[in-house]
């Protein structure tokens, strides 16, 4: 089984910071971690080579840097890594970021089933794991917290909803994107830390995935940020201090007068 | 400070950095409370190769030594001193077979050992015998291909979890210290059980229980090296395994460093974080030098030690009982500093203070230590002819 996980590099989000000029991330001096839901189907995959066997490579398209967050997984014993990296990448919607991610599953078929994160704490769009799927023309599943082999052919799919579980059963190839009900992922090992370290990454671009300038980064985008922003900070807001008893009777008037913000 | 680590020792540390922030510190309290021997963090160390560091490639190691081993340790004890010395006993039970082993006895124990497969334990504490080794009443009698033991074995470190016991006992009576042999005892073994768990003031998580050998048959090939090495294998082993303490004692004073310096930034008393008082700010400055020099000093012995020097015995008893020492008075005054905060179950130094007791008792008490590093000065000066004077 060849199961291919999608990651993303993401700023740090306990130090992240938008230029009230520009409106922009302000990305100096912010450390880069992998988007930690990708953890999560890191570990998905490989509990699943654990249980059935098989190969997991990693794949990342970002900048050259984004090869620190590869080999921050291969510590945890992934087998193979793979940046798609190019200048034309850049600026990419979901769109255009899920067509380059498909394209290089395609480059490493056979591949039976490609992971993802739910969602990247960057952007939040949830779109890049369907959008891939899509192009793949494969069947998917999303909030995926527990997978399972059947018969070898098909994956049977706990899916997290806000009521409970559903089950899904889908024919392989597919895509499935999971949640943290996953487990946590495993500690690094040394012995693959030392391999991670040496372990050589190909860097394919536009021309390696056979792609137009017009199909990738901002050119291929269907859509564009027009502008990011700061809400406005709210005035008609208290926060409440103190100890426990002194805070519900603050409330316990404020009520009382008919005083809550927004009531 | 730089230690001009390579690579792998730098990797060494930062899983074991990892594992002790993300899976040891947050359960810590919970251990102390329960008494629970940690097997699920064992499981952890071991899928991550850290039992394996100081062992050789051939037998599924990863080629380090002392060093490593003290980097592991240090790092666990930042969190941990009962879970990291879970962890080093199991070394402390292979270093006999690994530094006196046959062949065999190599291949066959210490792959299992190395991926943490199985726990090891060292065996020669007994109710008369503590500091006086030469109070050993465990006793084993060949029986044609067997060596058959009896006795009691006192508060071994991971019994009752290990698979594989190093244990020392009499073969020979008469010889006095010559009389003495080791041995390799395995769980399942005829006549090999455990007695109660002990009830100890700190390094609660930790398994200290009796071996107790009633009849006990082994093959006569579990004997480690030759008959009469029994007091050799055990001092040499713990020339190698001391610096081990060193590092839970430079593990756990960090620990407890971190802490204050933590609390004491934050504390305000008469208007200004109580690390602006002088005698606050000296407490800590004298927990960090002394925690420094203590770190210095393991890594210089297990250095020295790795390098294949012989001479050995003073500069490891040196590296147990200074750091041990220290980690007695820094958590102390951890507790000092954070006040009846500190005397507060709820918070983690009073845990440290209890578990730093132990490190001047096992092992060789620093007594025991001085003792070392005193008849080794009468040696080596006895050997130089010229005068100071």
């Amino acid at each position: 089984m060849h199961i291919v996980v999608c990651i993303k590099q993401v700023p740090d989000a306990k130090n992240v910071r938008i230029d009230p000029e520009t409106n922009t991330l302000v990305r100096q001096g912010v450390d880069s971690i992998v988007n930690p839901h990708d953890w999560y189907a890191v570990e998905a995959a490989l509990l699943l080579r654990d249980e059935y066997g098989g190969q997991v490579t990693v794949m990342t398209m970002g900048p050259p840097q984004a090869e620190e967050a590869l080999r921050e997984t291969l510590a945890l014993g992934v087998d193979q890594a793979v940046l798609l990296s190019d200048r034309a990448f850049a600026g990419a919607d979901t769109w255009a970021t899920s067509l380059t991610l498909a394209r290089a599953v395609a480059k490493l078929e056979p591949v039976d089933l490609v992971i993802c994160g739910k969602q990247a704490i960057d952007g939040d769009t949830a779109q890049v794991g369907p959008g891939l799927a899509a192009h793949l023309d494969q069947p998917y599943t999303t909030y995926g917290r527990k997978l399972e082999l059947v018969d070898g052919s098909q994956l049977r799919v706990e899916r997290l909803t806000d009521f409970g579980y559903e089950v899904v059963q889908m024919a392989l190839p597919a895509v499935v994107t999971v949640v943290r009900e996953i487990g946590d992922p495993r500690m690094p090992g040394l012995k693959h830390k030392m391999r991670a370290k040496k372990l050589e990454i190909p860097t394919w671009g536009a021309a390696d995935l056979d792609l137009k300038p017009e199909e990738v980064g901002l050119q291929g985008s269907f859509t564009q940020v027009v502008k990011v922003f700061s809400p406005p900070p709210r005035s008609d807001r208290e926060m409440l201090t103190g100890e426990v008893e002194e805070q519900a009777e603050r409330l316990f008037n404020l009520l009382k007068d008919g005083k809550v913000p927004g009531l | 400070m730089e230690y001009f680590l390579t690579e792998e020792q730098q990797m060494v540390q930062e899983i074991a950095a990892k594992i002790a922030t993300e899976k040891v510190r947050p359960i810590r309290a919970e251990l102390d409370e329960s008494e629970e021997f940690p097997w699920e963090i064992m499981k952890i160390l071991a899928q991550s190769d850290l039992f394996g560091v100081y062992l050789p490639e051939e037998y599924g190691g990863l080629g380090g030594g002392v060093l490593e081993n003290c980097l592991a340790i240090e790092e666990m004890g930042r969190a941990c001193i009962a879970v990291a010395t879970t962890f080093a006993a199991s070394g402390l039970g292979a270093y006999p077979i690994l530094l006196f082993g046959s062949e065999e006895q190599k291949q066959k124990y210490l792959p299992p050992i190395a991926s943490g497969e199985k726990l090891a334990a060292f065996g020669v504490t007994e109710a008369n015998a503590g500091s006086d080794a030469g109070g050993i009443q465990t006793t084993a009698k060949r029986d044609g291909d067997y060596y058959i033991l009896n006795g009691t074995k006192q508060w071994i470190t991971n019994a009752g979890e290990a698979e594989i016991y190093t244990v020392v006992a009499i073969t020979d009576r008469t010889k006095g210290a010559r009389g003495a042999s080791a041995f390799i005892v395995e769980t399942g073994d005829s006549g090999f059980s455990f007695g109660k768990k002990e009830k100890k003031m700190g390094l609660r998580a930790s398994a200290t229980r009796e071996l107790l050998f009633n009849d006990c048959r082994i093959p006569a090939d579990r004997l480690v090296s030759k008959e009469g090495t029994g007091f050799i294998v055990t001092m040499k082993t713990f020339d190698v395994s001391r610096p081990g303490i060193g590092a839970l004692a430079v593990g756990l004073s960090q620990g407890a460093l971190d802490i204050s310096v933590e609390y004491a930034r934050k504390r305000v008393q008469f208007g200004k974080p109580i690390i602006g008082f002088q005698a606050v700010q000296h407490m800590l400055a004298d927990m960090a030098t002394e925690t420094e020099a203590s770190r210095a000093l393991v890594y210089a012995a297990a250095r020295y030690i790795d390098s294949g020097a012989k001479d050995i015995s003073k500069i490891s008893a040196i590296s147990k009982l200074y750091p041990t020492d220290v980690a007695m008075r820094v958590t102390t005054n951890a507790v000092q500093v954070l006040g009846g905060y500190g005397y507060m179950r709820d918070y983690p130094v009073e845990k440290m203070m209890r578990d730093a007791k132990i490190l001047q008792i096992y092992e060789g008490t620093n007594q025991i230590q001085r003792n070392i590093i005193g008849q080794e000065l009468n040696k080596e000066y006895g050997r130089i002819k010229e005068t100071f004077f």
